[in-house]
């Protein structure tokens, strides 16, 4: 089991804090083995082997990563829950057991992920692909959903925390108070569950759960406009022991400068080593003062200039599997091979329908959620970047694997869109019952009058105190009376 | 003239619009009304209710085929027909309960053959047991009980009655036929049922109080079972605990599991928790220089563990926890007191229906200065008797108290005898079918009481199939055939907890009445009153009509 906790300021005056916990069983999680668990949680281990599940990758999220004032996320996940899994091929029924895993999962987390149906759930076939090893990427066997809604909080943390083998007792865990966690810009947690070789000859797999938790504080409000930060202001804890269950525990704290300011921070207590890592393409420098010359990929960010396409060139690959209605979404997945410093946009018309009164949510003036889109990319780095042991590497480097040093992976995920549905007058069922009942009531009453009144001859009268009136009248004017 | 014309015209014209009011009452009721009843009527399919109401009376009657084979010279001389002959002897099980409980023991008296003589030659009664086991196929729930002469030498000096690790005994012939008698009716019982655990499988139609104190301690009868072991090390820094806990299962666990996958499905496994502590905080005790936990406050350990074991996700079934826990260095070594203040000596303690929790505690290392953490192998051989004797406890087949002339084989290795079996299976068939009868009495029960509830068709064959599975399983029970009843009655729990469970029974359950009568008010305080004003204008005429001949005269 490895723990770490990667600290890095960010451009705006903020600080990333990124948690990851590693545990690696060497024993096969298959389906018919008895199973002992030592540090791998039995809950997800039992998961794991009842289902079928080959990978799983679920993230919950509160708030969105700004990558435009944060730079890139460490690990991007979208706002609310997202969960992605690759089954075993000896799956009969890959669907049944996907609605049963995210029923299981949200009683695990305590959050609404049974809400997953086939109305959210895709099968993307172009990205996502699988992290861990795998023979063959049938993405038949691949479920993906995104749940925008989903709001995360403590009672999601509880869970997580209790799935670490130390618990919140000891270790980086420590940091781990929910109060301080989601008096935060960004909150993030996300369990990634898959096989790994078990050594450098790969003949057995082993499992690896990855537990990770990115948090971004505000301290530059929160520390009266100081951008001095230390971890008893962020957690209000500070670290006291290693958890004794860990063979690894390290605490990154990027101190790369950020610009030719050559803004220098000092890091107290003095730090044991000092690493160099290369990380997006960006050669980052951890616990030292060191320069780095601002990489291309920074400065394209800040480029301006603007190169309108109609449509995207060069999309070798367009995957569109519409949507039925109330039966599944829509699923778009382009290839597209995107031009330096262009701009590219992908537009899609939409039409606003009135859905049937049962499926509108409680709040629906509060509009209806459009999961985030998500980009996937392999973006050719300019720093060179040698291949490097995994079990060596610090682990916020590690998840994504790299085919090669000239490349790095990146997935972003834009902002979940909100949209307005025309939304109707909900009481209107019963002004409808009502408004028809009164019309059919009147109708009825007056063949009811019709039919039940008695008529009879009226003997003719005097006349009524008008018709004695008009013979006054008359009588004044000389004519006869009526 | 023209009055008298104009008074009947009048009349006749009146008695058309009457005629009018009555047709449309008339249509408003018989028409209307069932059809607005019919439109808006839950659907629900026929249930068999008197089968339902009739389950939870049905007496039981528990068959027992019991054959007693004499040996030469054992015959009691008032015997009262020649050999061989059929006897029954039925008596009722005192349960306490509403339902009758009767017990029937169908006897067949032979006497032996001569393989049987020749198997009953062996040394010890062991050997004997084994070689008899080899010539009978007994079927479960049946017995066969030996009958050696009085003075027979197999049986040791003192003993009278021996049960084997299969479905036979040997008796000591006694004086008479009466002493033979008290002896396998006894005997019989201890094998197959006794009124108290009938009772506890009937536990929920049996008034509280009534019960004794380890009616409620065995699990509910269920399909299956998950057994966790799980080893509890609040302290890992000073302590690095091992155990070998799949050569223990294997070793000890799966024997008695393979045994008893004929009553249910088990599935094992275990973990190992760090910085899990109990709720309670040890007392010191000086004279000792020892932790205590007393017994009054073991009920407070479990909840804050408890937290931490994690619920099963891949089932359903019930889980039985067993705990190792190993004291921190600061608690060490850590006893459990007993009521009366004495030490525990297995330092273990059992809660019904949940489980077990053992301390296992560390001993200090010889010099203070050895290095941390200490490793330890956990013994596990101590560990899995405890567990394992916990287990037998909380399935309900620990051994009852029994006079000294008994004795009883150890059933080696499985740890489980045959008849040991036939109790559990005796006791879970009927609590199985009690069980289906208050599920489905409570499901009719429910269906009387809210209307709104939609009962499928499924849902009924499933209710259908529940009934039929009990009439079933009751009438092999009342044949004898353990075995084949057990099975009825656990078809019987699963369609019944399928019938009573089923999501559709909820779906019209948020459609109030109150709520339906308000929507529809509209539409028939209009069409009601003025039919009910001229039914009553009506009804105010004739009466006046029935007065006026009388003034007339």
């Amino acid at each position: 089991m490895r723990e770490e906790l990667l600290l890095r300021p960010l451009p705006a005056g903020d600080v990333a804090a990124a948690f990851q916990f590693r545990t690696r069983w060497d024993a096969d999680l298959r389906r018919g083995a008895v199973s002992h668990y030592r540090l791998f949680p039995k809950a997800l281990g039992q998961l794991v082997a009842a289902q079928g599940v080959r990978e799983l990758h679920l993230a919950l999220t509160q708030g969105f990563w700004r990558t435009r004032s944060w730079g890139q996320p460490p690990l991007g996940a979208p706002a609310g829950a997202e969960l992605w899994v690759w089954f075993q091929d000896t799956v009969p029924d890959v669907d049944k057991a996907w609605k049963e895993l995210s029923n299981i999962l949200s009683g695990i987390f305590c959050a609404s992920l049974n809400f997953i149906d086939s109305t959210n759930t895709v099968t993307p076939t172009a990205s996502f692909k699988p992290l861990g090893l795998a023979n063959g990427t049938d993405h038949r066997l691949l479920r993906y959903a995104v749940l925008p809604r989903e709001v995360v909080c403590t009672e999601n943390l509880t869970p997580w925390k209790k799935l670490l083998p130390c618990g919140s007792k000891a270790g980086l865990a420590v940091l781990l108070k929910a109060e301080r966690l989601f008096h935060s810009s960004y909150h993030s947690q996300a369990v990634h569950i898959r096989p790994i070789c078990r050594d450098a000859s790969c003949l057995a797999v082993s499992w690896e759960l990855r537990q990770t938790l990115t948090v971004v504080f505000d301290s530059f409000t929160s520390g009266q406009g100081k951008k001095d930060w230390s971890l008893f202001k962020m957690f209000s804890r500070t670290l006291t022991d290693a958890c004794p269950l860990a063979s690894e525990s390290k605490v990154y704290v990027d101190i790369s400068p950020k610009n030719e300011e050559k803004e220098f921070l000092e890091v107290t207590p003095t730090p044991t080593s000092v690493h160099k890592a290369v990380v997006q393409g960006d050669k980052r420098t951890y616990a030292v003062y060191d320069l780095l010359s601002p990489s291309l990929f920074n400065s394209s960010r800040s480029l301006n200039v603007q190169l309108k396409w109609k449509r995207p060139q060069d999309s070798r690959y367009i995957h569109y599997q519409p949507a039925q209605d109330r039966k599944r979404p829509h699923l778009l997945e382009m290839l597209i091979q995107l031009p330096a410093n262009s701009v590219t946009k992908i537009t899609i018309q939409f039409e606003r329908a009135l859905l049937k009164w049962t499926e509108y949510t409680p709040d629906p003036n509060h509009g209806f959620y459009v999961s985030p889109s998500v980009l996937s990319a392999l973006v050719p780095s300019v720093v060179a970047m040698k291949d490097v042991d995994v079990e060596e590497s610090p682990l916020f480097a590690s998840l994504f694997p790299s085919s090669d040093g000239s490349s790095y992976f990146v997935r972003l995920y834009t902002e979940p869109l909100l949209v307005n549905l025309p939304t109707p007058d909900f009481s209107m069922p019963y002004n409808v019952i009502c408004l028809t009942c009164t019309v059919v009531a009147v109708c009825y009453g007056s063949f009811y009058n019709l039919l039940t009144r008695t008529f009879h001859v009226e003997e003719p009268s005097r006349g009524g105190l008008a018709k004695r009136l008009a013979n006054i009248i008359r009588k004044f004017r000389g004519v006869p009376p009526l | 003239m023209a009055a008298a014309a104009a008074a009947a015209a009048d009349e006749a014209e009146r008695s058309r619009g009457r005629r009018a009011a009555l047709c449309f009452a008339a249509i408003a009721v018989l028409l209307g009304l069932p059809l607005w009843w019919r439109t808006t009527e839950t659907y629900r399919a026929a249930l068999p209710y008197a089968g339902i109401a009739a389950l939870g009376r049905l007496p039981f009657q528990l068959a027992v085929p019991v054959s007693v084979v004499f040996t030469p010279g054992s015959v009691p001389a008032d015997l009262p027909r020649q050999l061989p002959y059929r006897d029954v002897r039925e008596e009722p099980v005192p349960v306490g309960s509403r339902t009758d409980v009767a017990a029937r023991y169908e006897e067949v008296y032979r006497s032996i053959t001569a393989r049987e003589a020749a198997a009953l030659g062996a040394a010890t009664p062991r050997e004997a047991d084994a070689a008899l086991h080899a010539l009978q196929d007994a079927s479960p729930g049946s017995l066969t009980v030996y009958v050696v002469p009085e003075s027979s030498s197999l049986l040791p000096q003192g003993t009278n009655v021996y049960m084997g690790k299969h479905r036979s005994a040997l008796v000591r012939a006694g004086q008479g036929l009466a002493a033979l008698r008290a002896r396998l009716q006894q005997l019989t019982r201890v094998m197959s049922f006794t009124a108290s655990s009938i009772a506890a499988a009937l536990a929920d139609r049996v008034p509280d109080g009534q019960l004794g104190p380890d009616a409620r301690r065995h699990l509910k009868s269920s399909l299956g079972y998950e057994i966790t072991f799980s080893l509890l090390n609040p302290d890992p820094k000073s302590h690095d605990v091992d155990w070998d806990i799949e050569g223990a299962v294997n070793r000890y666990v799966q024997p008695v599991l393979d045994k008893l996958s004929v009553v249910a499905n088990f599935s094992v496994d275990s973990q190992i928790l760090y910085y899990a502590v109990l709720g309670v905080t040890p007392r010191f005790d000086k004279e000792s220089s020892s932790f205590l936990l007393s017994a009054h406050s073991l009920p407070h350990v479990i909840n804050p563990v408890e937290a931490r074991l994690g619920s099963s996700a891949a089932s359903l079934y019930p889980v039985l926890n067993f705990l190792l826990y190993v004291p921190e260095r600061s608690h060490s070594p850590l006893y459990i007191q007993d009521k009366d203040g004495a030490p525990v000596p297995t330092n273990a303690f059992h809660s019904p229906r949940w489980g077990g929790i053992m301390i296992y505690n560390i001993e200090a290392p010889a010099s203070p200065q050895a290095s941390l953490p200490l490793h330890v192998d956990v013994d596990m051989v101590r560990v899995m008797e405890v567990f394992l004797a916990q287990l037998r406890l909380l399935f309900g087949i620990s051994r009852e108290e029994l006079p000294p002339e008994f004795q009883v084989e150890s059933p080696g290795n499985e740890g489980l005898a045959d008849w040991e079996l036939d109790r559990l299976l005796w006791a879970h068939t009927v609590e199985n079918i009690a069980t289906v009868a208050t599920t489905l009495t409570s499901l009719a029960q429910l269906l009387d009481q809210i209307s709104n509830i939609v009962i499928k068709d499924d849902v009924a064959s499933e209710v259908y199939r529940a009934v039929a599975s009990v009439q079933d399983a009751m009438a092999e029970l009342a044949e004898g055939r353990l075995r084949s009843a057990f099975q009825a009655s656990k078809e019987a729990v699963t369609s019944s907890e399928r019938a009573f469970f089923d999501p559709s029974l909820l779906h019209l359950l948020y459609f109030p009445d109150d709520q339906k009568f308000a929507i529809y008010i509209p539409l028939f305080l209009p069409m009601a009153v003025p039919i009910l004003l001229s039914l009553a204008k009506i009804l105010r005429e004739a009466r006046q009509r029935k007065k006026e001949p009388t003034k007339m005269d």
